[in-house]
């Protein structure tokens, strides 16, 4: 049997850069979208420790909710649009991200933040270029689980008519071929293996103090 | 019995404030949508679904469904703590293969289990196997990370006072060293457990049982209030699942290793 037919692969080249575009399109903007919610809650609950406990369960209960039907109980409000694909992706790194920003900050360690306010920091200029990159690591490490899942999330939206990669899951299954399949799946994974990797890059151009440490 | 009431009612206080929660957060959803000109008898509708006693008896019942759902996750849960276990133990308890076992549970994010599923069922063809594989793969990662991280991190005094009272690697393994690391391995098991009750409804995309096939089959014939039930069941049914785990967790871990 013939897993993988070549031919298709290069006949449809067009088609693969633009599922793949669009495969990156979805997780960039619902990893953004994420860390935009996420980062000023995980700050508020470092502030007002008593919202860590609610924020937590809140996010814990979402993610809890199995993503196909999240996608789908979003129907009914925003169609089989790009939207719903978005807010579910959205929801589900929330509560991965938002663990790992608040572990981050109350990483940091205490003398650390005592020295910063010693020096006549604010509390504003103190929490983001004396706290935030002592605490990057942890929340990168946030970021890239974030990352790597909702890749892996983003093929399910195909049942909803978005779905990047997870197109060619759909074409597989109609045309009863393995080789759109097989492309799709191995497309995607390294996708995230790409990105994933970017990010440690990331984390290593951020944080030159650390290079060499370990 | 006034006793085993006091023990377990705190412990369904958490989940049960979380169903409640989720079943407001429906209920307020929907009927914003009513007010902002969506789709209005979607609540009316939902609930109507659920009163409906043919929903609730024959082969395409909610609790034939639930019952094949529940099936397709203990059968790969099974499997996957089968293989999971002894390898994250085994390779933690000997200290080896660390990187393998940290990695395992990374490149498994990345697998799309939906690819997963299309792939095995266009292989083998119709029957619970391209299921049973697509959950098992999936289940397999947070096990052998969490038992071989559990395992790590015992404190090697701990493990050199076995030795030196005399206990043989495997007292040790079973009577001071899994106790300890039980809290860890079983936050593994949670973790797989709802994401396999999760990806279990996609065996209704290969023609399969299961919960899912009130998603898929409200999708193809746009039949949204039965859509909007299944998702309901399915997320209560999550709930539920990660519930119970949380409340065995509670009972088998030693009460001196509590937090």
């Amino acid at each position: 049997m013939n897993l993988v037919r070549w031919s298709w692969i290069g006949s449809n080249t067009d088609l693969l850069l633009d599922k793949t575009l669009e495969h990156i399109h979805l997780t960039g903007l619902a990893m953004l979208i994420g860390f935009l919610i996420a980062f000023p809650l995980a700050l508020a609950a470092i502030h007002w420790p008593r919202l860590y406990g609610p924020s937590l369960a809140a996010t814990g209960v979402a993610f809890t909710i199995p993503s196909l039907a999240l996608f789908i109980l979003l129907i009914p409000f925003t169609g089989l649009s790009v939207a719903t694909s978005l807010i579910g992706l959205t929801i589900y790194t929330l509560l991965i991200l938002f663990r790992n920003i608040v572990a981050g900050f109350n990483g940091v360690p205490w003398d650390i933040s005592e020295a910063a306010r010693a020096m006549g920091y604010t509390r504003a200029r103190q929490l983001f270029m004396v706290e935030l990159p002592v605490a990057l690591p942890v929340i990168m490490a946030g970021v890239r689980i974030a990352a790597v899942t909702t890749i892996g999330l983003v093929t399910v939206t195909a049942l909803i008519g978005q779905g990047g990669l997870g197109q060619l899951f759909i074409t597989g299954f109609t045309l009863q071929r393995t080789t759109p399949l097989i492309v799709g799946f191995v497309l995607s994974v390294a996708l995230a293996v790409v990105v994933d990797l970017a990010l440690v890059g990331l984390l290593w151009l951020l944080t030159p103090w650390r290079r060499g440490r370990e | 019995m006034i006793r085993l009431r006091r023990l377990i009612l705190p412990r369904f206080a958490a989940p049960a404030a979380a169903t409640v929660l989720l079943l407001a957060v429906c209920t307020v959803s929907a009927a914003w949508a009513a007010g902002a000109g969506g789709d209005v008898g979607i609540l009316v509708s939902t609930l109507n679904w659920f009163a409906d006693p043919a929903n609730w008896q024959g082969r395409t019942g909610i609790p034939v469904r639930t019952v094949e759902h529940v099936y397709y996750v203990l059968v790969s849960m099974g499997i996957a703590m089968l293989i999971a276990l002894p390898l994250g133990i085994g390779l933690g308890h000997l200290g080896r293969g660390g990187l393998l076992a940290i990695n395992v549970s990374n490149i498994g994010r990345a697998v799309p289990e939906f690819g997963v599923v299309i792939l095995v069922f266009l292989l083998v063809g119709y029957g619970d196997t391209p299921i049973l594989v697509a959950l098992v793969a999936l289940g397999v990662p947070p096990i052998v990370t969490n038992s071989y991280v559990g395992m790590r991190s015992i404190d090697p005094d701990i493990r050199q006072a076995a030795r030196g009272v005399g206990m043989t690697g495997w007292q040790s393994l079973w009577q001071i060293e899994l106790p300890i690391a039980l809290p860890v391995i079983m936050a593994g098991i949670r973790t797989s457990a709802v994401q396999v009750m999760s990806t279990a409804t996609l065996a209704a995309y290969v023609g399969l049982g299961g919960l899912g096939r009130y998603l898929i089959d409200g999708l193809a014939t746009r039949e949204l209030t039965q859509v909007v039930g299944g998702a309901i069941v399915v997320a209560l049914l999550a709930i539920a699942i990660e519930a119970i785990l949380a409340v065995i967790q509670k009972q088998v871990v030693s009460e001196g290793i509590r937090g």
